[in-house]
């Protein structure tokens, strides 16, 4: 089995994608001979052809719109959108047809499109090349919004994307694209969708979060285990639609919760998950839940990006604060 | 690089009936008209109604198409039925001619889902309201059907406030450069709400923004439907087999204000909307088809009535057609409803029940 890191998981994926269905196309700035400047694309375009694999112009509406044409007109198609700073123009698609085209027509339409983005900082690159969005898809019925955190889960989860009948947004921590490697077996398997992964069980304290904090969170609780505090790791995986089933199974056992994300705060995914939590198991809780984010601020230049994003220290301090509540 | 364009104003008729230019081959016989001339006449009465059912209160929001009949009815006159239609929200003349029933416009435009789930023209994109936001759509159907080598083609259609927007330019630009099989009418009413096409762009027209995508670029006299559905015509022709997108500016006015929740009062002058009158699409046929005696009052008369039948019947319909359940608010979000999903769902049931 080969062991591979999360860009060529998606690379992989694609593949799977494109070669199992004549119906999936990929388009997107530079994704074509460059094979996208991440590289997610490599090797498409001389194994599949232009037809399939489609340098679009500079042009974000215009790939999110033309995948919605496309999408309803019963092809695949799997949009990059080169970095997440740049996908403003594309998100007036994604909340007024690609997200209600189904729900306009009664049915009669659909929209089975994916958009992906690399997103989320931590890579020290220029402006409008850090950011985390997330939330403001989360905003949008009727869309998607997955978040793969290792090579295993972005190749499962993009396949499940890529076959899904609705639209998804598929955003790709960026940072993690060439941090660790593992086997992935290209067996065309998907993940599911809308459900929360469990990446390390415990009992003192529920540390819920996603993407590229996946990484700062399971550092956080391997050192909480040497001190004696157990900490349950939830990778939310599909943040829309969101199932908190998961979460309140957790806290209901650990009565304590830290939500970590890298997006700003204010009105941020946590502060969905905090009121969820008030709302449904306010009752298990033996401290307050706490929120450990990106700061509400334009995300720094990379001189000083270290102090807006979260990371494993401050986790590990907050949770050893919540376990002195009781 | 020298460049040099020429937008060419194609007319067959002028205000007064008279004919400019030989007509076209489906034009030779005055009879064959007829069913344009009706199609028109059936879109003017519709909308009439349509108008008087909001000011009763019992139609939303309803932006009449008075004035600008030539313009779809010559579209669908020149379309085949798989080719694909994209409208704007007020294409009302040439929804109804590819299939669209009257009464499901009404169900639409009084706030109904059910009506862009159209029984016939299926495969038709439903009314689009944010301006030009569907133009990339007929980009991305176009690339579909050239991708699966079909022989249709893709028909968009906008106002000329749309030509101001982002998404016009790209996705015209994309159909250029992939050599799409897409048609793109800008239906050119002078007036985007109370902004004038003239502070719209400097350009001298809007046929001509082709130019900077690559594409073809004509200028029709919108308010002539035998120039429309040949202008189209022709166009479709060179797009099906020759892979050449274009870019149609209809020439029209809008006679009516630009929905009924507007005054066009506060913006332009009775002046020139009489002035405009004068050169409306309907009268002008039929001054046509009665100085070739196929046409007159009694006729006229007759199919009016017939008409007024067809539109009475479909408010009526509409006007009885069951409320749609509540829960379906949820039904159509996804495929299938996803699970967090489904506690909200039966929550409202569940207060309907409590409220019953």
């Amino acid at each position: 089995m080969p062991k591979v890191n999360l860009i060529e998981a998606i690379n992989m994926a694609l593949a799977k994608a494109m070669d199992s269905d004549e119906r999936v196309v990929v388009l997107g700035e530079d994704v074509g001979i460059d094979g996208g400047v991440f590289r997610a694309t490599e090797g498409l375009f001389k194994r599949f052809g232009s037809e399939r694999v489609v340098d679009t112009p500079l042009s974000e509406a215009l790939i999110a719109g033309m995948s919605v044409g496309v999408a309803v007109s019963g092809l695949r198609p799997v949009a990059e959108i080169q970095f997440m700073g740049f996908i403003c123009p594309a998100i007036d698609q994604l909340e007024c047809h690609a997200s209600r085209l189904r729900n306009r027509t009664r049915g009669r339409l659909s929209c089975p499109m994916v958009l992906r983005a690399p997103y989320g900082g931590g890579v020290h690159a220029p402006e409008h090349h850090s950011e985390s969005y997330e939330a403001i898809f989360t905003h949008i019925p009727g869309l998607r919004v997955v978040i793969p955190s290792s090579p295993k889960s972005a190749y499962g989860l993009l396949l499940a994307a890529i076959r899904d009948p609705d639209p998804v947004i598929f955003l790709e921590p960026k940072r993690l694209y060439h941090l660790d490697s593992e086997e992935v077996d290209d067996d065309g398997m998907s993940f599911p969708l809308d459900r929360a992964v469990i990446l390390r069980k415990g009992v003192d304290i529920t540390l819920v979060t996603w993407g590229a904090m996946t990484v700062e969170t399971l550092n956080a609780a391997q050192e909480l285990s040497t001190l004696g505090v157990e900490a349950e790791v939830i990778d939310l995986a599909t943040l829309s639609p969101f199932d908190p089933s998961q979460i309140l199974m957790s806290v209901e056992k650990t009565g304590r919760c830290i939500i970590i994300h890298e997006a700003v705060r204010t009105s941020g995914f946590g502060a969905e998950i905090a009121a969820t939590i008030a709302e449904h198991g306010l009752l298990s809780l033996l401290a307050p839940v706490k929120r450990i984010t990106g700061l509400d601020t334009v995300v720094p230049l990379m001189r000083l990006e270290k102090y807006f994003m979260p990371d494993a220290a401050a986790i590990k301090a907050s949770a050893l604060e919540l376990m002195e509540y009781a | 690089m020298d460049t040099e364009f020429k937008i060419e104003f194609q007319q067959f008729f002028d205000k007064g009936g008279n004919v400019v230019r030989p007509l076209p081959d489906f034009a030779q016989n005055a009879q064959e008209l007829i069913p344009l001339y009706s199609a028109m006449l059936k879109t003017r009465i519709f909308d009439e109604k349509a108008v008087a059912l909001q000011r009763t209160g019992r139609l939303g929001t309803y932006a009449s198409s008075l004035g600008q009949e030539a313009v779809g009815v010559g579209i669908a006159a020149a379309m085949r039925d798989d080719d694909v239609f994209l409208p704007s929200f007020r294409e009302q003349s040439a929804m109804l001619m590819r299939g669209v029933s009257m009464e499901e416009l009404l169900l639409y435009w009084g706030g109904d889902e059910r009506g862009s789930n159209f029984l016939n023209a299926r495969h038709d994109f439903p009314i689009c309201i944010p301006v030009a936001s569907h133009f990339p759509h007929a980009t991305g159907v176009a690339f579909a059907i050239k991708y699966e080598n079909r022989d249709v083609v893709a028909v968009a259609v906008a106002g000329d406030g749309a030509t101001s927007k982002g998404d016009f330019y790209e996705a015209i630009n994309a159909a250029g450069i992939w050599r799409l099989p897409v048609v793109f009418v800008v239906i050119n009413n002078q007036w985007a709400i109370s902004v004038p096409r003239s502070k719209q762009t400097a350009a001298k027209t809007l046929a001509q923004k082709a130019i900077a995508a690559g594409i073809d670029g004509l200028q029709v006299d919108g308010n002539d439907v035998v120039a429309m559905r040949d202008v189209v015509s022709h166009a479709l022709e060179r797009t099906r087999n020759d892979n050449r997108p274009c870019l149609i500016e209809a020439v029209t006015y809008r006679l009516s204000d630009h929905t009924t929740a507007d005054d066009a009062s506060r913006y332009r002058n009775d002046e020139e909307v009489s002035q405009h009158w004068k050169s409306e699409p309907v009268g002008r046929l039929r001054k046509y088809l009665e100085a070739n005696n196929v046409w007159d009052q009694k006729l006229e008369e007759v199919e009016r009535a017939k008409i007024s039948e067809q539109v009475e019947a479909a408010i009526k319909k509409y006007l009885n057609t069951p409320p749609q359940d509540e829960t379906c608010i949820f039904d159509y979000l996804f495929a299938e409803l996803p699970p967090a999903l489904q506690k909200q769902r039966s929550e409202i049931a569940d207060g309907r029940e409590k409220n019953a």
